[in-house]
């Protein structure tokens, strides 16, 4: 008894296996690479939004020597407030800022003969350019006039939220909050309202051409979110061929944002509402129709709330799609300042990275919001779904079929006609002048933008961002899935993977440059390279991706792990022989999912392109910026359809896999 | 507690084996022994730990404290791939994509064998468990019983020392389960591979065990053959799990007697005071009624309140007289109730014999 105590006392620790040990290592692996492109460039800005740079002119101290003698010491800041030119707007400024020393002294002139000594007084005050470089030490320096004109006050840098308030209290940023507000909130219930009908349709009606309208519906997903802005331009713009419908009302601005937003989120909401309709129970219809319960009162008490997790998850995921997406409001936002267009003009046009920080934080508050609320619904769903209910079989009903197939038919037409519409832009040859058609627009090379080479490298990162992206990600969702034991580690890198979905393009594309562009960081050789682009891309679109390879790893039995260590084989060949191969259909998914974006997405990588990588989306932003709209239309049909035929041919692979596999497929 | 009936070394020795899930103890200070070439069951309801005392045997789920040795090796902290078992799901885990033959050879192609020794052993194993010829059907095509003997066949393809089962029968119809009861103790028989198998049917265990661990609630209740289990349940839950089993109130009336309202019995009553309250154990079909005499040992009166045809045999309720409302339920052969020409209401004179009546501590 006594020995059994001793042995009871002290609890039983696993020795690891080389499986362990192999898997623990990537995970470790895996772990470092999710810290460093999504936790430590988000951490990068984050902290770079509490940067603020102020003149220190109270540590500034000057002497004049006119041959007679060096003078009393003189101070920066009580020079300046009795000449006027220090004023409080004048002390903050940012890292670029500068301050010409010689306007402190109006009597200055380079070809005198007088002498200056300048003295940075305390070794924090940001010291001052001179001639080769900045001093930062504390001991005085001499020069002479001419010198002395280039002599130039550096601000020193402060950790606060002097940022924040700054961005409060300038109005025409500030306003971008309400205006972002508006336009996600009157797209996402414009979208919800039109996706919802239009699943509707798809599940529970038996309207002719369904397959035909499932697939019209995700059109929009094969283009950038440039595309629909740019036939907004041909249709309603100054010289569109639709302007009048407008009645005097311009496509520039909140009009146009939210059409061109409504068509290219109208397939994300779509996918969620029909999956949420198709999974409700068939006989609570049937309770309600043998209660005579009227066909509207049934949509109204069965067919809502049935939905409800489904319309949730879709509002959340259009509002945050709206209020981070950057194409849209760029091409046809006109004067209309949206919070993803801040960011831009704050860090590309002014070069005010501090303050585009700010932003991209505000515009974290909702995705991350977005984000927390979708999580929570999803597991709701997914209670839901296991419940044991029998699908419903939708029954023919002549009158709402017909109009039902209306309905998705007008739907279908806006956006068949959007897409065409570029379409026939990019094929005209003088838009409106001389409408014949030619191939002169796809003539990239002759344009600024990038030319073909943007096409090709955007092919080649899209390449390596589905191979790469592919590998990287379902490697990672079998660690999590299948891994033994290191909970967790597990743990962390599952949280860690759902991470980048709550991450807007334009911030992480933000993140990057204060990551990787830090002069400290030993992985800054990647900035400007082919490299920082996929890695941004499949960072990106991780979560989704993630999610999907997890899914298709849950589903298979739990036991195939436990069967081949107990056989002695490596975890590595199960993986290879067994996991791999029934997976194939989800590593499939994924792999299209992540080139169709790489193709199509422009928020993320428009801080990080150099000009050996542009990409054609980027190309499109460009050409259109250049007021080349009608290559930047070709250029937007050359995505599309690159995306289609990578569509095609995943159709066809996946098909010709079913009919290979479908002699060990149940069902 | 030690469970072990055996001499010697054994080749399983499980000691005091503790398995906690955060707050949640689900196995309590388990000790077993286990012979080479045993065949053991793991008996309980849903939920009582025997899925987690064979993963922790397989080192599928580590135990939280507690020692296992198999053949004379410690393995408490090995994991899996170096431990010798071989192990069956319910789900069967058969790899859906590889054919029959590719899951069968699975654990063989690891060991540098010659292709023509793999294919020999594959083929005498399809042989072992019937299945000659579907060499190159997938899973899916097999039938759940088919599917039931690959997956044995390739937990017994390294030849382990140890066969682990978990459940393997409870996704079969009841007829193909039956059959394959039989199946596989043969094949254990044949083979001699130390065997655990898991189940919650004690048809099943009574039927194949050599030795049967009856566990509840993450501990222990009985080890035993099943013959001495069903004969002489150590515990009123042991009692109530395997077999039908009549519980009713009584007093301790002296030494050796019970008493049942006006009825008392003679019966082992160990070393029970007189007054204490315990509860009465009998067997349906250890209540005898043909040819009891009144003057007969532990005979008495009672009334039939119901009857139930069973086919062969008849399950009588009875009550009243000496019993008061105390109920017993009684098996009767088809044919004793013809001579006796029994309707409810009407009264007999049954008796149970003394060494069938069990006693247990009140209050379970
Ligand atoms: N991984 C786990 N985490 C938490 N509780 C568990 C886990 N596995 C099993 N349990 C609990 O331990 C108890 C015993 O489970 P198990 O051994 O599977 O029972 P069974 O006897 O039916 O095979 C159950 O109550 C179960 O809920
Ligand atoms: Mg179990």
């Amino acid at each position: 008894m006594a020995e059994a105590v001793a042995i009871a006392a002290r609890p039983v620790r696993a020795k690891l296996s080389r499986d362990d040990v192999i898997m623990r290592a990537a995970m470790v692996v895996l772990g470092l690479f999710l810290l460093a492109v999504i936790v430590l460039p988000l951490y990068f800005m984050l902290s770079k939004s509490f940067e603020t740079y102020s003149f220190r002119f109270e540590s500034i101290e000057f002497q004049i020597n006119d041959g007679d003698g060096w003078g009393e010491t003189l101070n920066a800041l009580t020079l300046g407030e009795s000449l006027g030119v220090i004023t409080p707007e004048r002390i903050t400024t940012t890292n670029g800022g500068r301050f010409q020393a010689t306007e402190l002294f109006p009597d200055f002139s380079f070809r005198s003969p007088r002498l200056y000594r300048i003295r940075n007084a305390r070794p924090d005050a940001g010291g001052f350019m001179l001639g080769g470089g900045p001093v930062f030490h504390t001991d005085w320096v001499e020069v002479t006039s001419n010198e002395f004109r280039r002599v130039q006050i550096r601000p020193a840098l402060s950790t606060g939220l002097g940022n924040y308030v700054a961005y409060v209290n300038t109005p025409s940023l500030f306003f971008s909050v309400y205006n972002s507000l508006f336009i996600a909130v009157t797209t996402t219930v414009i979208v919800i309202g039109l996706a919802f009908f239009y699943a509707y349709a798809l599940t529970r009606t038996c309207m002719p051409y369904k397959g035909l309208f499932r697939v019209v519906a995700l059109i929009p997903i094969l283009a950038p979110s440039l595309l629909p802005a740019i036939s907004l331009v041909y249709l309603f713009g100054n010289q569109g061929v639709l302007k009048a419908l407008l009645m005097g009302e311009s496509i520039y601005g909140p009009i146009g944002i939210v059409i061109g937003s409504a068509f290219w989120t109208f397939p994300h909401a779509l996918m969620i509402l029909v999956t949420a309709l198709s999974i409700s129970d068939a006989r609570l219809y049937e309770a309600a129709e043998a209660l005579r319960t009227s066909r509207l009162r049934t949509f109204l008490t069965v067919t809502l709330p049935g939905a409800k997790y489904g319309l949730i998850s879709a509002i959340f995921v259009v509002f945050t799609l709206v209020i981070t997406d950057f194409g849209v409001p760029k091409v046809i936002g006109g004067q209309f300042n949206v919070l993803a267009t801040d960011i831009y003009k704050q860090v590309i046009g002014q070069q005010n990275f501090q303050m585009g920080a700010v932003v991209s934080v505000v515009l974290l508050l909702p995705a991350v919001v977005a984000f927390v609320v979708d999580r929570i619904v999803q597991r709701k769903q997914v209670a839901l779904l296991s419940a044991r209910a029998v699908p419903l079989q939708p029954k023919p009903n002549r009158r709402i079929d017909i109009a039902m197939a209306f309905y998705c038919g007008a739907v279908g037409i806006v956006i068949v006609g959007m897409l065409g519409m570029a379409f026939w832009a990019s094929l005209i040859k003088f838009w409106p002048y001389n409408l014949s058609l030619s191939l002169n627009n796809y003539n990239f090379d002759v344009m600024d933008g990038g030319g073909w080479e943007a096409y090709g490298n955007s092919i080649r990162m899209a390449l390596y961002t589905a191979f790469f992206g592919t590998v990287i990600i379902f490697s990672g969702a079998y660690l999590v899935e299948k891994g033994r034991g290191f909970r967790f580690g597990r743990g962390l890198i599952q949280l860690l993977a759902i991470l980048p979905m709550a991450v807007p393009g334009m911030v992480l594309g933000l993140a990057y440059i204060f990551f990787f562009n830090h002069p400290d960081n030993p992985l800054g050789f990647i900035y400007g390279t082919m490299a920082i682009l996929v890695l941004c891309t499949i960072t990106h679109f991780y979560t989704v991706s993630h999610l999907t390879a997890a899914t298709a790893l849950k589903q298979m039995d739990p036991e195939f792990e436990a069967v081949s260590a107990s056989l002695k084989a490596p975890f590595y060949r199960t993986f290879a022989r067994v996991t791999v191969p029934v997976c194939l259909p989800a590593i499939l998914d994924v792999s299209i999912y992540l080139f169709v974006n790489a193709m199509t997405t422009v928020s993320a990588v428009v801080f990080l392109y150099s000009t050996d990588t542009t990409l054609a989306s980027v190309a499109v932003l460009n050409m259109d910026d250049a007021g080349d709209i009608a290559p930047a239309a070709a250029m937007a049909m050359m995505i599309v359809y690159t995306s289609a035929g990578m569509r095609l041919l995943h159709a066809l692979l996946t098909r010709g896999l079913q009919r290979r596999t479908q002699a060990w497929r149940t069902r | 507690m030690a469970t072990g009936t055996q001499t010697g070394n054994p080749y399983l020795r499980i000691a005091n084996v503790i398995k906690k899930f955060g707050d949640f103890t689900a196995l309590d200070d388990v000790s077993i022994e286990i012979d080479e070439g045993e065949f053991v069951c793991f008996l309980g309801p849903s939920g009582c730990g025997k899925t987690t005392l064979l993963r922790a045997i397989a080192g599928l789920e580590l135990q939280t404290y507690g020692r296992i040795e198999q053949a004379g090796r410690d393995i408490s902290a090995l994991p899996p791939s170096a431990r010798d078992f071989g192990i069956v799901f319910q789900s069967y885990a058969l790899f859906p994509n590889l054919s029959v033959f590719r899951n069968i050879a699975y654990g063989l192609e690891n060991r540098k064998l010659q292709k023509a020794e793999i294919d020999s052993r594959v083929h005498d194993l399809l042989e072992l468990v019937g299945l000659t010829g579907q060499d190159d059907k997938y899973p899916a095509q097999l039938s759940g019983g088919q599917q039931q003997r690959v997956a044995l066949a390739r937990a017994l393809a390294t030849s382990p020392g140890l066969l682990l089962l978990d459940e393997p029968l409870s996704a079969l119809d009841a007829r193909v389960r039956v059959h394959l009861r039989h199946e596989i103790k043969d094949l254990q028989n044949r083979l001699g591979v130390t065997t655990i198998m898991v189940t919650h049917d004690q048809e099943e265990a009574l039927t194949m065990a050599d030795r049967i661990v009856v566990m509840n609630h993450g501990v222990i209740e009985q080890v035993g053959t099943p013959v001495a289990i069903y004969r002489n349940p150590a515990t009123a839950f042991v009692a109530d799990f395997i077999g039908k089993m009549n519980f009713v109130d009584g007093t301790i009336a002296g030494a050796g007697r019970v008493r049942l309202g006006d009825v008392e019995l003679a019966c082992d009553t160990d070393d029970l005071q007189s007054g204490v309250t315990v509860q009465v154990a009998v067997r349906p079909e250890d209540i005898v009624a043909r040819n009891v005499a009144a003057s007969q040992d532990n005979a008495f009166v009672a009334t039939v309140a119901d009857l139930e045809f069973l086919g062969s045999s008849l399950r009588v309720e009875l009550t009243g007289k000496g019993l008061g409302d105390r109920r017993l339920i009684a098996d009767l052969s088809v044919n004793l109730m013809r001579e006796l020409a029994l309707e409810p209401g009407h009264d007999v004179m049954v008796c149970i014999p003394a060494e069938r009546i069990r006693l247990y501590a009140a209050g379970r």
